[in-house]
């Protein structure tokens, strides 16, 4: 029970941040009509996309000579890479076709 | 003024674009603005991150990490500009992918830089974990969305065993992080356990439900990634990935209510066993098909006040998009009033067909949700079914022991006439038989969608 609330008064900011995004989350995809369900979920994929930032971590504290952990941080920044550019040039694709005609 | 410069600034800016941007995601006239906002913080977040971090790197690093962004630019960019709008499913499941084997790989360097520290152990083994079954799934819920694996695969019991499968593998988990263990071969059993668990999860789920499956598996991934963010104290993560994971998951949730079905009941896959089941069965509907030649139909359209088409992903797999178009302002053009019902769940992603039939420069306004189109049926003259199938099937309404029984659909059947365009009889996706194709009222116009509108719209043409 101690370690369970020294957990929680040692990471407060992070579980607060936690709780709130998650109402976040709920609220900002409340009533979306459902035309935009596809480039919302293909934006979102994008966003998730923020892991690249750990691979990019992952690489900068590595060891100049661990050559394990630098290939497999080079993998995972170019596979986040892909998940970033990739996610955002599509869902802007499908938005582009969404411009109203007059 | 250093305060400006700082990464923690940066990264609250950036965390901010991503809300705004997924809320101006959320309407149509702001959309684009939104996805390009999110794009921007993403952008200055992944540059903060590289030029202002503290501690010594050797250049050789930085060089690695600039080409391995490179690469993925060029190939993420090339690969997004070129595919065709039928396929951007797969490719928004083959990209979540990517980021789900980013998290799980971030896990793998780091696990044993942790050793010892309890806490920073369960987050690496939680964001590996499920980073993994993210990726693994995304890989089959792509080839399932290109074609490559149609059928659902179902064993006996399948779901008892993979339930069990994923206790044992969260067990395992469970174990690493208490025992403290330090051993690699554990870490790397640990990973391809979930890996497979990933294929074993998504292979029996069928492909007319993956929208709902890459929707889960996107809020895995961000789930993966703010397990990320946790272990490096790093709030830019953090927010990003909770957001996407809180955001998908309600996303997820949208999409099961507009089917009608829970969302245990995608995942354990109660439909594919019941459609089995239905499908050996042999079809129970007796009746006669009325079929109907392209002149035929053309001289009902022709002789029409109210046209009312509903796509469906066959019409995406012929790409006949762009001659539908066509049949519409020809239609138009004889004064005939023409208008698209759109079904929540048609095609492979809710809202699929909108972006498809929007590349062709579909009027936005002629495009209706199913609960506006609904009441309209009544007063249509012909509704013409293009490649849909099980959005339109009446057993949703009156057969209790059909699987998609309370899926809300499109009351065809209260049209005049209905005109069903399939290339043959065989049942859609959900492999279940329908009955609207027996009704009085429907003749079917068989064929490859792109050549029978083509047909079609030369001979009203000649009228």
């Amino acid at each position: 029970m101690t370690e369970f609330i020294d957990f929680i008064s040692n990471n407060l900011q992070m579980i607060y941040i936690v709780i709130l995004m998650i109402f976040v989350g709920v609220e900002i995809i409340g009533h979306v009509p459902a035309v935009l369900h596809t480039p919302l979920m293909s934006g979102a994929n994008a966003i998730h996309g923020v892991v690249i930032i750990g691979a990019i971590l992952v690489m900068l504290g590595a060891e100049q000579d661990n050559i394990l952990a630098l290939s497999l941080g080079f993998v995972a920044v170019l596979l986040g890479t892909l998940n970033v550019v990739g996610g955002f040039v599509v869902t802007d694709r499908m938005l582009e076709m969404f411009k109203k005609k007059k | 003024m250093e305060y400006i410069f700082s990464l923690e600034f940066i990264y609250l800016i950036a965390s901010v674009t991503y809300i705004l941007g997924l809320k101006m995601l959320g309407h149509p006239e702001t959309a684009r603005k939104g996805n390009l906002i999110a794009a921007a913080g993403m952008t200055l977040a992944i540059i903060g991150t590289i030029f202002l971090y503290q501690g010594e790197v050797a250049s050789i690093i930085y060089i690695l990490i600039g080409i391995a962004i490179l690469i993925g630019t060029v190939i993420g960019w090339m690969v997004a500009k070129k595919v065709g709008m039928t396929k951007m499913p797969e490719l928004v499941s083959l990209f979540n992918g990517m980021g789900g084997a980013s998290a799980a790989l971030i896990g793998l360097i780091e696990f044993h830089h942790y050793i010892g520290d309890q806490l920073s152990i369960l987050t690496i083994i939680a964001g590996m974990i499920i980073g993994s079954i993210s990726f693994s799934g995304s890989m089959i819920a792509w080839a399932k969305l290109n074609g490559t694996m149609n059928k659902p695969i179902r064993l006996p019991k399948y779901n008892m065993l993979n339930n069990v499968f994923l206790i044992a593998i969260l067990g395992f988990g469970v174990y690493m992080v208490i025992s403290g263990s330090s051993s690699v071969l554990f870490l790397y059993l640990l990973f391809f356990a979930a890996l497979a668990y990933g294929v074993l999860f998504v292979l029996p789920i069928g492909g007319a439900d993956m929208p709902v499956v890459i929707s889960l598996l996107n809020s895995f991934t961000g789930l993966a990634a703010a397990f990320g963010g946790f272990l490096y104290g790093n709030m830019v993560m953090l927010t990003g990935g909770i957001l996407v994971g809180s955001a998908g998951t309600i996303l997820t949730l949208a999409m099961c209510k507009a089917m009608n079905r829970p969302l245990s009941n995608v995942i354990f896959g109660a439909f594919g066993e019941g459609s089995a089941a239905v499908a050996s069965e042999g079809s129970k509907i007796q009746g006669n098909i009325k079929e109907a030649s392209p002149s035929d139909v053309a001289i009902l359209m022709n002789y029409s006040n109210k046209v009312i088409i509903v796509p469906g992903y066959g019409l995406a797999v012929a790409q006949a998009q762009h001659i539908i178009h066509e049949l519409e302002q020809l239609l138009e053009s004889k004064g005939i009033d023409v208008k698209y019902a759109i079904h929540p769940v048609a095609g492979r992603m809710p809202g699929h067909m909108n972006v498809l039939l929007a590349e062709t420069n579909v009027d936005y306004d002629k495009l209706v949700e199913m609960e506006d189109v609904n009441p309209e049926f009544k007063s249509t003259d012909v509704v013409f079914v293009v490649g849909a199938n099980d959005v339109v099937n009446p057993a949703a309404h009156n057969d209790p022991s059909s699987p998609i029984y309370g899926m809300p659909i499109l009351d065809v059947e209260n049209a005049k006439h209905i005109i069903v365009n399939k290339r043959s009889m065989k049942p859609g996706y959900a492999g279940i038989e329908n009955e609207l194709f027996y009704n009085q009222k429907t003749s079917m116009l068989f064929g490859d969608a792109k050549a029978a509108l083509t047909k079609l719209v030369s001979e009203l043409k000649n009228m």
